[in-house]
């Protein structure tokens, strides 16, 4: 039952090749296999969306996944938006949420960032209601989510012009 | 909450999957996207010895015509892919129409077509629309395939028609015959959310405008998709006035069903919300059906 | 003092560690020999234990160690009291019950941990788990708050006659007499349920005990690092320096992470110790749901007594509170809805009786309003309803009944949750209202939108409901400012922080006292080794009363700047200016000395600190209010009701808010939109459904229903600004304020909507059933 197995995934660009349990959740090896501990995990059960990464660059919830199922993929966990961790090089949905204080703890923000990534790729210009759904998925318990949404508006501005 | 410990087995191919299938038969789960399974093992309320993950299969992914018209889906497409693809919304567009409302679009992306129709939850869109839809299932295992109607492979609360060395690998939504429309509609909670009630409608116009054929099926009211038979019996050969519409819409909600009550809406209010959709989406079938 | 960044728009510091990944969590915290912890909790609500087997569990491989009660020896004692109720109340009774490490005898709740798991791995600790039993000789579960009380009812907690906790009068003026001389008297029984506080971190515990260094170190998810510390040094037998308490950053507090001490609280540091080993547990959502602290059950028979003319003459206000299973917190929550029913209302007279009930339901300690908001629902539907017969507007009766400006402060003559008399500090209530209106556009909607929109067959509604909120109580908090030779400024404080900004408001406070850039002030805070003297964060005290602490020691450090800089400058203190991280001579730019340089003078490696001196530039304050700033606030919104679904959508809500002197409105809108998205949760989606038998039949997220982004609406904000005496910046708290009118003012717009036939709506929280059953009938 404990059969380990092999596996190689690339996060943030570098190639890590570890062994694991079955049924070791994918949050689980990001945290503690990998140490990339700005993934957080909420629930468990895929509904809080805090844990949400991008799996072949799409947004998905790592904690319904088994690590053993990202062998041969590629993620990308919030840590991978900066090349490092300076207030210079945020990039500009990082900014804007600072610009429009959308976090309060931060303990959801890395699954709002992952979530949003690609959806401002896809929808440079997003209505209100656009946003709203597009993070009706990633539950905030702080904000009430309105300096979230207008961190995505400046966010939008930033990114299309880029 | 972590799963307790099972066995894995990642198939490339779909014989190799079968094999697996055949070899733990009764011990044994296919994993598809895993957004209802892995959460329930999670909760440890699934606990099974092994696990046939599917995600391999590329050969299983995939959206094309179907021969004889209407749209093939393999089992192990992403609910993503189904959404945004154009062959669907051209030719099963209430899929197209419903995609929306499967919980989220992080969901989407990992949960699969087949998966979410295996899986069989009574309080899930796609059960419900593919038996609107006259959907055909193509199960196959290490000993060869058959095909099954959405009221054969529907059994029961999250149970299939499946063997237990079977695996679905395909279903065919056929296309909508002429002066035909169809909506669906649900209630929820929250965006996402399981429904509270939700019905999909197909609705047949004879050229006369009268109403040749329609389908009427609830998710979220029993133990597997629910289909209003006496309410649309009582369409068939009538002009689709509002009347008429409200009659159906009474008959479902008070004969056709026999809704569960929990937390979330007593049985009356689920009656009460049954009649109110109804009405809408046979409403705007209709009005669909007029269209084409 | 310039003012440059108090009262601004300042972006976090904290911001760029948190959006980047980088700021530590409990569950961050690994170490190579780590072991992980599960629990055993009970399913049963009431019930002897029987027999406990746990030898399946020992024989598992990976398995370390399992504990029972039995195990833990002479450390097995319930938990301390941490508000006694107030001695100043005349007859009150009051059962001390604290929740036990490990149920020993009886199980008292669903979720009550009865086995401690120690194993390699969280997997294999829950694998652990699933191998023990216990035998549970099952009693009736008391469940139902009203029917606790009954003589007929089995006893939660054997040694007592009966489940009443507690039993508390307080009075002013003669309600009776009042009543005699009513025109009009209102009376209704109001219910408020349970929901949970749901932070999206769950609580975890890091426990490590270094036997070679004799010292303990626990990462905790609490708003109260210090009185940890200093417990668990008395309960273990160390010295409160042999351990160390970190709150690290924490994902949202809200209340319930200022329960102390959780039975996990008190196990690890002590397994850890035994076997010298470091130890995690990281609480589950399931387990949240249960092990974590929740609130609201309350049930009201309340009156209230006017003149034709809508004033109040009294009011009577009875309530039985929900206590849960133990009550460690003693009185606070029901004490505040005792007090908040007086809402901002001038109320000559008043009899509240309240009791509280033990239930087999898992513990109430408070949580975002703490039992303020069932205050305000009593009021606010009484005056609503008052307004209605006697054909007045909801505003207009609450505009003839707020304090007036000049009666504070204002002695409502009953005793508050901090002991000290309820005195409110400071208010000026109409201008809130008057721009409140103004704001959601009261007027027009009343006489031309909704008309206009109730021909439409669409079912609108308003309401606007008044509030007011003690904060900032005492008893102190403390910091320690130090310039450091880089010129940097380091701000040590005890209090933790859950994401309310403190590492930008608090430098803000300091930046300006001595002139340095905001991103220059470094802020330590939850870590009893950087600071140990404090209280914790909560009852909205964070910004009141360590904001004062440390704008006392900040003023303390410039004095220190500016008589060394005056000798070193040879210049008048009172001519000397601090900018840019400078002291300089006004008006001579060049004669001037960096504070990094000034520091390392202070701290000489020659010559000696003269007597009556101290070196560096550093000071140590404290700040203690006698009694709590009231802030108050008004609330309005604007609602649909789907006449088909009772589906309710917010089309507009606008909030006033009066805290007094504001130090970051950006950071300040931030917790009112998160109390408003609470409060609104509280009103139409959360709500704990407990069976007959004590389970809970939502513990989960897909069951238990946090609002979402479509579901919380776009906000207005308004301020008014009425100083607080009480304090040196004029400040007053704001962290619950969003929540404790939202679901009121939320239930007088349905009511609103519904029109004529509308039900009386006198219960939170509502659903879209549960309005369909008032409605139509169940």
């Amino acid at each position: 039952m404990n059969t380990l197995h092999t596996i190689t995934v690339i996060i943030n660009g570098q190639s890590y090749e570890r062994e694991v349990e079955p049924r070791l959740l994918l949050s689980d090896f990001i945290r503690h296999e990998i140490g990339l501990t700005g993934t957080h995990v909420g629930c468990e059960h895929g509904v809080c969306g805090a844990c949400t990464i991008l799996f072949d660059d799409e947004p998905v919830r790592s904690c319904i996944m088994f690590a053993v199922q990202a062998n041969g993929h590629t993620i990308m966990t919030i840590e991978g938006l900066t090349p490092d961790a300076s207030e210079e090089n945020l990039h500009p949905l990082q900014a804007s949420f600072r610009e429009a204080h959308g976090l309060q703890c931060g303990f959801c923000t890395g699954g709002f960032l992952m979530t949003l990534l690609p959806f401002l790729q896809e929808n440079p210009n997003p209505s209100e209601q656009d946003i709203r759904e597009a993070i009706s998925g990633n539950i905030c318990r702080c904000t009430g989510y309105q300096h979230i949404v207008d961190a995505v508006k400046i966010a939008a501005a930033k990114m299309e012009g880029q | 909450m972590k799963p307790p410990p099972f066995e894995y087995f990642a198939p490339t191919t779909l014989d190799d999957a079968l094999d697996y299938m055949a070899d733990y038969g009764d011990e044994a789960k296919p994993l598809a996207g895993g957004q209802s399974l892995i959460p329930t093992m999670n909760f440890r309320l699934a606990q099974p010895e092994v696990l046939v993950d599917l995600n391999g299969l590329a050969e299983l992914a995939y959206i094309r015509p179907a021969a004889g018209g209407g749209v093939s889906i393999g089992a192990m497409t992403r609910q993503r892919s189904v959404e945004r693809s154009p062959l669907v919304a051209e030719q099963a567009p209430l899929i197209h129409e419903t995609m929306p409302y499967i919980a989220h679009p992080q969901i989407r992306n990992r949960g699969t077509f087949g998966g979410n129709l295996a899986h069989t939850d009574p309080a899930s869109e796609l059960p419900a629309v593919a038996t609107a839809l006259n959907a055909r299932f193509r199960a196959q295992s290490r000993s060869g395939q058959r095909w099954l109607t959405a009221d054969e492979f529907f059994v029961d609360l999250f149970t299939t028609a499946l063997e237990p060395e079977e695996l679905l690998v395909e279903i065919v939504i056929p296309p909508l015959p002429a002066q035909t429309g169809y909506a669906f509609r649900e209630i929820s909670r929250r965006h996402g959310d399981y429904a509270l009630v939700g019905v999909a409608a197909t609705v047949t116009l004879d050229n006369n405008g009268r109403c040749e054929a329609a389908r009427l099926v609830y998710l979220s009211v029993g133990d597997k998709p629910v289909e209003a038979v006496q309410a649309t019996a009582a369409l068939i050969g009538q002009k689709l006035t509002a009347e008429a519409i409200d009659d159906a819409a009474e008959i479902a909600a008070a004969q056709d069903i026999d809704p569960p009550g929990d937390i979330h809406a007593s049985v009356t209010y689920r009656r009460h919300l049954a009649k109110v959709l109804a009405k809408q989406v046979l409403a705007k079938a209709t009005a669909r059906a007029k269209q084409e | 003092m310039s003012t440059r960044y108090f009262g601004q728009r300042i972006k976090r510091n904290e911001d760029v560690r948190m959006l980047t990944g980088q700021a530590l969590h409990v569950d961050d915290v690994n170490f190579t020999d780590m072991l992980h912890v599960a629990f055993y909790r009970s399913r049963d609500a009431h019930g002897y234990i029987k027999d406990i087997d746990v030898s399946a569990a020992q024989e598992r491989e990976g398995v370390v160690a399992v504990y029972t009660a039995e195990d833990l020896g002479d450390y097995w004692q319930p938990g301390p009291l941490l508000v006694p109720p107030p001695p100043t109340i005349e007859g009150l009774i009051f059962h001390q019950r604290t929740q036990v490490p490990l149920a020993k005898d009886k199980v008292r709740f669903v979720g009550e941990p009865i086995v401690m798991v120690v194993a390699e791995s969280r997997y294999i600790a829950e694998d652990a788990v699933g191998d023990i039993w216990v035998e549970v000789e099952a009693l009736p579960a008391v469940i139902d708050i009203e029917q606790a009380l009954n003589e007929d009812m089995p006893t939660i907690h054997d040694d007592l006659d009966s489940n009443m906790a507690a039993h508390v009068v307080q009075k002013k003026g003669n309600y009776e007499a009042a009543v005699q001389q009513a025109d009009l008297v209102i009376k209704r029984k109001l219910k408020y349920d349970r929901g949970t506080a749901a932070a999206m971190e769950n609580r975890g515990i890091v426990a490590q005990w270094d036997a070679k260094s004799q010292k303990l170190t626990v990462w905790d998810t609490t708003q109260a690092p210090i009185v940890i510390r200093n417990g668990l040094a008395a309960m273990l037998g160390l010295s409160e320096h042999q351990v160390r308490v970190i709150a690290p950053f924490i994902g949202g507090g809200f209340g319930p992470k200022i329960m102390m001490f959780y039975q996990e609280e008190v196990l690890l540091p002590w397994a850890s110790m035994k076997l010298n080993r470091p130890l995690k547990w990281i609480e589950d959502r399931q387990e949240n749901f249960f092990a974590t602290t929740q609130e609201r059950g309350q049930v009201h028979e309340a009156e209230l007594a006017l003149t034709n003319d809508g004033r109040i003459l009294g009011l009577k206000h009875n309530f039985i509170h929900d206590g849960g299973a133990y009550i460690p917190y003693g009185l606070t929550i029901p004490l505040n809805s005792q007090a908040n029913a007086l809402g901002p209302y001038a109320t000559p007279n008043y009899y509240s009786e309240f009791k509280v009930a033990f239930t087999n339901k898992p513990i109430v300690t408070p949580y975002r309003g703490a039992g303020r908001q069932h205050g305000v629902f009593v009021i606010e539907r009484l005056l609503d309803l008052a307004a209605k017969q006697l054909d007045l507007s909801p505003i207009e009766i609450r505009r003839r009944n707020f304090i007036q400006p000049e009666a504070f402060p204002y002695n409502h003559e009953i005793i508050f949750q901090d002991f000290a008399p309820l005195v409110f500090d400071s208010g000026n209530y109409e201008p809130a209202l008057d721009m409140a209106i103004e704001m959601i556009g009261y007027e027009q909607f009343i006489k031309e939108e909704q008309p206009r929109l109730r021909a439409e067959g669409k079912k609108v509604g308003i309401g606007v409901a008044a509030y007011v909120e003690g904060t900032g109580i005492g008893p102190y908090e403390g910091a320690r400012i130090t310039v450091e030779a880089s010129g940097k400024v380091s701000v040590a404080s005890g209090i933790g922080t859950q994401g309310q900004g403190h590492f930008t408001s608090f430098a803000q406070i300091v930046a300006d006292q001595l002139g340095v850039d905001v991103r220059n002030v470094y802020l330590v805070t939850g870590d009893t080794d950087q600071f140990h003297w404090g209280a914790g964060t909560f009852a909205s005290r964070g910004a009141v009363v360590a904001g004062n602490a440390i704008h006392s020691a900040a003023v303390e450090v410039r004095k220190k700047i500016l008589k060394l800089a005056s000798e070193k400058l040879e210049a008048a203190e009172e001519d000397l200016e601090l900018a840019d991280g400078q002291v300089r001579v006004k008006g001579v730019p060049e004669t001037a000395i960096k504070l990094g340089s000034l520091a390392v003078m202070a701290n000489p490696l020659r010559g000696a600190v003269r007597p009556g001196t101290e070196p560096g530039l550093e000071a140590t304050s404290y700040f203690g209010p006698e009694s709590g700033t009231t802030a108050s606030g008004v609330h309005a919104l604007i609602v649909e009701v789907d006449p088909e679904t009772m589906k309710v959508e917010v089309k507009k809500y606008v909030v006033v808010h009066d805290c007094g002197k504001v130090i970051n409105p950006l950071i300040l809108d931030g917790q009112i939109h998160g109390g408003v998205a609470q409060g609104l949760g509280n009103a139409f989606y959360e709500q704990l459904h407990f069976d007959e038998n004590g389970q809970l039949l939502n513990a989960s997220f897909m069951d238990y229903l946090l609002p979402t982004a479509l579901d919380v609406p776009r906000m207005e904000i308004g301020h008014v600004e009425t100083l607080s005496p009480l304090n040196p910046l004029g400040i007053k708290g704001a962290g619950e304020a969003g929540a404790i009118p939202a679901a009121p003012v939320f239930v007088q717009a349905v009511e609103n909507a519904l029109g004529d036939d509308a039900p009386e709506i006198l219960e939170i929280p509502l659903s879209p059933n549960r309005l369909f059953e008032l409605v139509f009938g169940e």
